[in-house]
């Protein structure tokens, strides 16, 4: 510890007094329609499966609860769900999440999220609701709704559902050197032009849903074939460019469930990363049966930053990751 | 060698890529929430001084290149090579080729101090202090009653730059120069 060491708030006090206001504006917006507010634990007996989320290990020693390795959760969709299934009703959380080597302008590894599920409510009931939200917050206009498939024709000259992984590698070397797409899957090629290509393009397109992803990228949708495609019933809000939220129709086949965990631990292993333990949990609660429900999980973080006009987390993070 | 994975990666490091050395000037980490994360990465080679972006999947990595600055005294050039000293008092010369001297050639003057940078232990670039202090040799007469405001004229340098002055600068008079932009600051108050 030296004197040059900045103890200071990355913020300023405007931004700090946004934040409380955010939140207050948040709770009163699930209070008015009777969505409850619960806590789910932040300390996990279990991580993440999928293979883009890599969760931070801790070792408590509590292990009168058969307790010694556990995960920082990386959302708290596993515990909420078993809360679904005892017959919570509606539920949202503000909630803290992690998530390993993540950090840039629009990523801390710590971060806020608003998660909520709501029990009778399809992918687009879900929509309207999370339009609400945030154009209430924000002060912008409704947003438009787009499919996955269409935003790629329409911004990267592609079909991400019909084009060859050829033909997706070549359109990939605008960024990227062959021999680096060499070993790339599918998806991998699509997050590239998702990242790279797509973003940037949707910055100017005004605030947009973008529903009706590959099943390969269902996460923890149900999927169903519209337009003789299989597509998965999620979606994502982009503001400003900005991936504020993520949500589904939620999945509640427990068979289907756990195919989706075994293949996830494959995909890990193929990629090099280690093998996730499966929430048995998770898999005990849909066997007992969750409502009919759609989820979302929503950026606070980034949404402040939509909300002060800034283009970076750290504006709005009293102490992100580099002076925590 | 040590290389660095793309979450160690920041400005001012310098790393090998397609076998030149490099210095990283911004790295963006982009990702889908549920994709896969990249790294965006604006570097200079310093070979070449040419700007580069690349996209790294995030987890690779590249080997360090060694590159180190170090602050070295001008001594003389004996036409091929311009030879400087380490200041730490090892009295450690190194010869710096054409290439390596550049742009700073003009603003070389034996005794100052500049930065050298070292490749594999030998000089890659110089690099001149962003100020130097530098004796006209050669400029029109001054006129009388000019002032600051009044335009300017080419004056010649003792090291052979030539930059714009104000009028009233004569010939002897040392001047303070920017040699990032070549421009004039000020008159330098003989001591």
């Amino acid at each position: 510890m030296t004197a040059t060491t900045p103890w200071q708030p990355a913020t300023s006090l405007p931004a700090l007094e946004s934040r409380a206001r955010q939140l207050a504006w948040v709770r009163g917006f699930f209070a008015q329609r009777g969505v409850m507010e619960v806590e789910t634990p932040v300390l996990g007996r279990c991580g993440v499966t999928d293979i883009n989320i890599d969760s931070i290990p801790a070792c408590p020693r509590a292990v009168a609860a058969g307790f010694s390795k556990a995960w920082l959760q990386t959302s708290p969709e596993y515990h909420m769900k078993r809360l679904l299934a005892s017959g919570s009703g509606p539920i949202y959380q503000v909630a803290r999440v992690f998530r390993d080597g993540e950090y840039g302008r629009r990523h801390n590894p710590e971060f806020s999220l608003l998660e909520w599920y709501r029990p009778g409510f399809t992918d687009s009931d879900l929509m309207a609701e999370v339009s609400e939200l945030v154009c209430g917050w924000l002060g912008c206009e409704a947003p438009t709704t787009m499919l996955y498939r269409d935003v790629f024709c329409r911004f990267a000259g592609v079909d991400p559902f019909l084009a060859s992984d050829g033909e997706l590698s070549a359109l990939c070397e605008k960024w990227m050197e062959p021999a680096q797409l060499e070993a790339f899957t599918r998806d991998e090629y699509l997050d590239l032009l998702m990242s790279c290509q797509v973003e940037p393009a949707l910055a100017e397109a005004g605030p947009v849903f973008v529903t009706g992803y590959p099943e390969s990228q269902a996460a923890l949708a149900r999927v169903s074939e519209q337009d003789g495609l299989r597509q998965a019933h999620r979606f994502e809000l982009y503001v400003q460019g900005v991936e504020l939220c993520n949500g589904y129709w939620e999945l509640t086949d427990r068979e289907e469930q756990q195919r989706r965990f075994a293949a996830d631990n494959q995909a890990r292993v193929a990629a090099g990363k280690p093998e996730m333990p499966v929430d048995q949990a998770l898999l005990a609660a849909l066997q007992a049966g969750i409502p009919d429900c759609a989820g979302v999980a929503l950026g606070l973080d980034r949404l402040l930053m939509l909300k002060l006009g800034l283009d970076d987390l750290s504006g709005v993070i009293a102490f992100p990751a580099d002076r925590a | 060698m040590a290389s660095y994975s793309t979450n160690e990666f920041r400005g001012g490091l310098k790393v090998l890529l397609d076998g030149d050395p490099c210095i990283i000037l911004e790295n963006e980490f982009v990702k889908p929430g549920k994709g896969q994360a990249f790294n965006r990465v604006k570097l200079r080679n310093l070979m070449t001084n040419r700007q580069w972006e690349r996209t790294f999947k995030s987890g690779e990595s590249l080997e360090a290149a060694d590159v180190v600055d170090l602050e070295m005294e001008y001594l003389y050039t004996d036409g091929e090579f311009w030879h400087f000293m380490k200041t730490d008092g090892s009295f450690e010369q190194y010869p710096a080729d054409a290439k390596a001297v550049g742009d700073a050639l003009k603003w070389l003057k034996e005794q100052d101090v500049y930065t050298v940078t070292l490749y594999n232990g030998a000089p890659l670039t110089v690099t001149p202090p962003n100020f130097v202090e530098l004796e006209v040799v050669d400029t029109d007469p001054g006129m009388k009653g000019d002032t600051a405001q009044g335009g300017s004229k080419p004056a010649t340098l003792s090291t052979g730059a030539v930059v714009n002055v104000p009028l009233f600068i004569t010939i002897g008079e040392v001047l303070k120069v920017d040699t990032r932009s070549g421009e004039y600051v000020s008159r330098v108050k003989s001591s």
